[in-house]
């Protein structure tokens, strides 16, 4: 196990290269995630104020 | 309208019917990647043999190669994206292209980082002004230029036919990149794997490599859908559809 | 109405940019300023060691130029942009690419020539050999109006943004690097006697290709990034 782990002596190298792989690719990944989750929580704010003035509005059916 | 395009292509050009799709086909790309990816690594890091010349210092190309290989390849995909956007201006064609960029900017950093912790112990140095190296560095800053360029537009959609045209402008750099081991002399070594004829590496370590070219498709994939889907919710924030999905989803960040 | 003659209009076009120019002649030096300091930094950043300075006068020449064309880059469409002749231009009925092109030649006129005539004195500062001095001017005329034209699409492309300077030199970089490798690989074989024609061919067919593309390029990204 050690010897796999070691790498013949590369270990200094071939580790941190897998290393820089997997973190890129898995902050490519959750970006998106996150900006889905922005986004949607920004929607629902921006439709709950527009209903909000909807309601206080005395004239009915007022298009946003 | 074109008759030689099928209904279902045309079809899935609307963001609502892409999104859908997108998001049923998503996690079935993304599962499919990590388990080819697995399979690679395993055969990579376990079952291949040292190299004679390198010991196990090579095993950094199981990730080096594919992933210069997937920069390059997204740069084709978002020159044609950016084509079709340019010429038909179509939404989806725009959202394709322009979140290609990113994925493609991610495996070029991979790429050049990787083969920086690989030269240090095979040549000695971190970095060389090599045509292969300088032309990679040179395709990262198109990269970034094309990304730079879409951001710094108000109106998104004229940013990204902007971009579009940088994208297709920049698309000389791919043949450069590729073909600059053999046009010149380069510290870099030349092509082992080849498409057509056999290739210059033993069975056991040219399966493991394949297979996580494969993997890394099979994740840009999935990685473009998603960032695809995030940005048609931005570029269509006022339609129905949209709206619809925002006051179904109580929970935020579920993944339709 | 009639309709200007083409050679006419385009006479036109750079007899008006020549003139803008020559009105705000103060800003015509002000590149030129700039790379006479940034040469002048080099000697005392490296030290004023003949021998080392010879090694990289031809490369420090040709990066400064670039440097200083990439600051007066950028203003290039920014005054007609704000007043509106450029859309203007955009609706004439002149080809738009051949109205461009000649803008493109009022610019290189106005910010690469004075920097060309500078060049022997930058080169001069840091020792160059005179024997090299000719391959150097050559290699700049043949370099400044590729960068000249790259730069103007580039600077179409970003017409209607803001903040675009640094942008602007990001996405020059990669385009102009070929640029730089053939022409200080002109003036480095020259200055160790070896042939120098060939890097200054490949310069001269980039450029005849870019004095065709560049401008429809130009105007095609023009339309693009001024379609509101």
């Amino acid at each position: 196990m050690s010897h796999f782990f070691a790498m013949g002596g590369y270990a200094a190298y071939v580790w941190p290269a897998y290393a820089v792989f997997f973190i890129v690719l898995l902050a490519d990944f959750v970006s998106p995630l996150l900006r889905r989750r922005r986004n949607l929580r920004e929607l629902r704010a921006r439709l709950a104020r527009q209903t909000a003035r909807q309601h206080r509005s005395a004239t009915p059916a007022v298009n946003s | 309208m074109s008759k030689w395009i099928p209904l279902w292509l045309h079809k899935l050009g609307s963001p609502p019917i892409f999104y859908r799709f997108a998001g049923t086909l998503r996690p079935w790309f993304l599962g499919l990647a990590l388990v080819a990816g697995a399979v690679a690594l395993y055969g990579g890091l376990v079952l291949a043999p040292a190299d004679y010349q390198q010991g196990d210092a090579y095993r950094i190309i199981f990730i080096h190669v594919p992933s210069a290989w997937m920069g390059l390849f997204i740069y084709g995909v978002m020159a044609v994206a950016s084509f079709v956007a340019l010429v038909w201006r179509i939404k989806l064609a725009e959202a394709v292209a322009m979140e290609s960029a990113p994925i493609g900017a991610a495996f070029t950093f991979i790429t050049l980082v990787t083969g920086s912790l690989w030269g240090k112990p095979m040549w000695g140095t971190w970095w060389t002004w090599d045509a292969r190296l300088t032309s990679e560095l040179v395709l990262l800053f198109l990269y970034l230029g094309v990304i730079g360029l879409y951001h710094a537009f108000e109106d998104r959609r004229q940013g990204a036919r902007a971009a579009a045209f940088l994208a297709i402008i920049g698309i000389i750099n791919v043949p450069i990149v590729h073909f600059s081991v053999n046009w010149w002399n380069t510290l870099h070594q030349g092509s082992t794997v080849r498409i057509l004829g056999p290739s210059k590496i033993s069975a056991s370590m040219l399966w493991p490599l394949l297979t996580m070219m494969v993997a890394t498709k099979l994740y840009y994939v999935a990685s473009l859908f998603g960032r695809v889907r995030a940005d048609l919710l931005e570029l269509e924030s006022g339609k129905d559809w949209v709206r619809r999905i925002a006051t179904e989803n109580s929970v935020p960040g579920e993944q339709a | 109405m009639s309709q200007a003659s083409l050679p006419r209009a385009c006479a036109e076009v750079l007899r008006r940019d020549l003139t803008l120019a020559w009105r705000r002649r103060g800003d015509i030096a002000m590149p030129v300023l700039y790379a006479l300091i940034v040469a002048t930094l080099f000697p005392f950043a490296l030290g004023p060691e003949d021998a080392l300075l010879q090694r990289i006068a031809g490369g420090v020449v040709l990066v400064t130029v670039l440097l200083a064309m990439l600051l007066a880059l950028d203003a290039m469409f920014r005054s007609d942009i704000e007043d509106g002749s450029l859309e203007q231009l955009v609706l004439a009925p002149q080809p738009l690419a051949l109205m461009l092109a000649m803008k493109i030649l009022a610019h290189w006129l106005t910010t690469a020539l004075p920097l060309i005539v500078v060049a022997p004195l930058l080169a001069g500062m840091l020792h160059l050999p005179l024997a090299v001095m000719g391959v150097l001017l050559l290699a700049l005329l043949m370099a400044t109006p590729m960068l000249s034209l790259l730069g103007a699409v580039l600077v179409a492309l970003t017409a209607g943004t803001r903040r675009s300077g640094m942008l602007l030199a990001l996405m020059l970089l990669p385009l102009c690097v070929p640029v730089v490798i053939f022409a200080a690989g002109a003036v480095a074989a020259a200055q160790q006697g070896l042939p120098w024609v060939a890097p200054i061919a490949w310069l001269g067919a980039a450029l005849a290709l870019a004095l065709v593309l560049a401008p429809l390029a130009c105007a095609a990204a023009l339309r693009i990034a001024l379609d509101a």
